[in-house]
């Protein structure tokens, strides 16, 4: 009767314990963000408060209409560089989907010599520093004279994304039965059939997700964008970040609107993505 | 004529090899050359003046440069450690909760969207020794009364960095070892059990050696951009207060577009290509070693 009462005593404390652990976790991941939002939200008196202003009083949406409404207000074009953003991102990863594609399917299907070699090759390139490359390529696109243009960012990108989604699509490919492709060249089918009509459907869900995680990884890069981007004919939002310090002061409040316009699109397509994503970078070695 | 006698895969690869090597490592063969010169962006004919190992040798003698190398190293040393610990931990929280799972597994990606940019921003804010969340809590708490100068300290700077890396990237770990949980067959455990194994034994010798591989795709991916701290430590500190967090990656930059010393900036960068493959490498080869050992069909 004891060891009862006391094992279920135990077992009560270590369910509570696993709540508060898991509670707690979650609140250090939350919040920070929760707290970016809300400041977007309040006026820069009640951000700057000495003592602090726990519960906001008033809430406006001014700081993004100040952002949206042209270079006027802040002095900050938003727009020009959502626009640049959006540009790059999305041709960039059109481009790197396409040779991720037939690159992923070789890995996947063939057998070559030195395979696991260029693999390892492929991801080293992906390794290097952004830093360390945005030097030699400020050098080059400065001579060619292609810098602070969109097609140097979406080239850099290209190169930059196609090693991972390699990777990934490898992943999503070896998913997909071998004899399903041989039974329709079986039953008729070119090659180039049985790929686009058997094995693309197939794996389509996860080229997609390839697909936005490439978009998300230029659409965050900062480290090249900002050396080889000059002016709002090519900055990104990540670099336009920036222009709110670049005063003596820092507009906390603006940079928290711009931070949740950046955050937005991207949390948006990860929710979409994240069973496939997971899924193709073990190899599918999952069923998530 | 001659494309076609090419085989399947090579022409399958050669878009993704003209891409890399044009726009890769054509450029690294250009800097790793003018690495040789005393170029600067302000006199454009140095750059044909050779020099042989002099930029090596002076980046090699000079104590700033070692100092940041190891404050790097220092760095990604706690920080992929504790990325690896709290990831564990919880992402076996997340697989014990019962109930509402789906949302604790998309809560827990949330860090992974936002762009280094962003979480250097973020805990600038929240860091600010003046109107910072950290501050304000501590002091409406009252466990301190006066402001603690958590990005103008030195030590409390580089700490404040950590923090932010982890937050960052704890998730990635977090996710592929919880993948490998919800992977994991159910009996070994249950006969460990019935074994007799305590908890930790069970997690120690059956649980663990399932979750490695998952642990080193999370590490691999984790290296293949870890200069990533180059974005938080630009954004939060630039370096500074008094180069107290200057990273390898940082003192390139600065080499390179603040000095203008172009050659110099490249030979440092060099040193830190170095580091970013030698990790990439061992990771890779951790990652191949482990797939055999649990003997898993890839």
């Amino acid at each position: 009767m004891d060891t009862n009462a006391s094992h279920r005593l135990r077992r009560r404390l270590l369910k509570a314990a696993h709540f508060v652990g898991l509670f707690l976790a979650m609140a250090v991941i939350c919040l920070p963000g929760l707290w970016i939002v809300l400041s977007s939200l309040r006026p820069t008196v009640e951000i700057m408060a000495k003592p602090p202003v726990w519960i906001p009083e008033t809430l406006s949406l001014d700081a993004y209409r100040a952002m949206f409404s042209g270079a006027g207000q802040g002095g900050v074009p938003v727009w020009d560089y959502f626009r640049n953003s959006l540009i790059v991102s999305v041709t960039s990863t059109v481009i790197a989907l396409a040779i991720g594609l037939s690159g992923g399917y070789a890995f996947a299907r063939y057998r070559f010599k030195a395979k696991s070699a260029i693999f390892l090759g492929f991801m080293l390139t992906r390794a290097v520093p952004g830093i360390a490359l945005s030097l030699p390529l400020f050098m080059l696109y400065a001579r060619t004279g292609i810098i602070d243009t969109h097609f140097s960012l979406i080239l850099t990108y290209v190169a930059l994304n196609v090693p991972f989604t390699i990777w990934l699509i490898d992943g999503f490919f070896r998913q997909v039965p071998k004899d399903l492709a041989e039974a329709a060249q079986i039953d008729g089918c070119t090659p180039w059939q049985a790929f686009w009509q058997v094995e693309f459907p197939l794996a389509g869900p996860g080229i997609a997700s390839a697909g936005i995680f490439a978009f998300l990884t230029s659409w965050n890069e900062y480290a090249l964008a900002s050396q080889i981007t000059r002016s709002v004919n090519s900055k990104t939002l990540p670099v336009g970040l920036l222009d709110y310090t670049a005063e003596f002061t820092i507009d906390w409040r603006g940079m928290c609107a711009l931070a949740v316009v950046m955050i937005v699109p991207a949390l948006t397509l990860t929710f979409i993505i994240q069973k496939h994503l997971v899924s193709g970078l073990t190899f599918g070695a999952v069923k998530g | 004529m001659k494309l076609s006698k090419l085989s399947a895969p090579t022409l399958l690869l050669l878009p993704a090899f003209i891409v890399l090597a044009v726009f890769i490592v054509l450029p690294l063969m250009f800097s790793l050359y003018s690495s040789f010169t005393p170029f600067r962006l302000t006199k454009p004919d140095t750059l044909w003046v050779f020099i042989g190992f002099r930029n090596y040798v002076n980046v090699l003698t000079n104590a700033e440069f070692w100092v940041a190398f190891g404050r790097t190293v220092l760095l990604l040393t706690i920080a992929l450690n504790a990325e690896m610990l709290l990831g564990l931990g919880l992402a076996l929280l997340v697989n014990k909760a019962t109930r509402g799972q789906r949302i604790l597994r998309t809560a827990m990606m949330f860090p992974m969207m936002f762009s280094p940019v962003l979480v250097g921003f973020q805990f600038k804010f929240l860091f600010n020794d003046n109107i910072g969340f950290v501050n304000n809590a501590l002091q409406s708490l009252g466990l301190t009364d006066r402001a603690i100068p958590w990005l103008i300290d030195g030590n409390l700077a580089l700490f404040s960095i950590i923090v932010a890396e982890v937050w960052s990237s704890t998730a990635v770990f977090a996710i592929l070892i919880l993948a490998g949980l919800l992977a994991m067959p159910k009996d070994p455990v249950e006969a460990a059990h019935v074994d007799g194994c305590t908890p930790w034994q069970t997690f120690r010798y059956v649980t663990w050696p399932y979750l490695m591989p998952f642990a080193f795709i999370a590490m691999t991916i984790r290296s293949l951009d870890v200069a990533r701290a180059y974005d938080i430590v630009k954004i939060m500190t630039d370096g500074g207060p008094a180069k107290r967090t200057e990273l390898l990656w940082t003192l390139v930059g600065r080499t390179a577009y603040g000095d203008a010393r172009m050659g110099l900036a490249n030979a440092m960068a060099y040193v830190a290509i170095l580091l970013s493959i030698v990790f990439t490498v061992y990771f890779f080869r951790k990652l191949a070693a482990a797939r055999q050992q649990i003997g898993a069909e890839w």
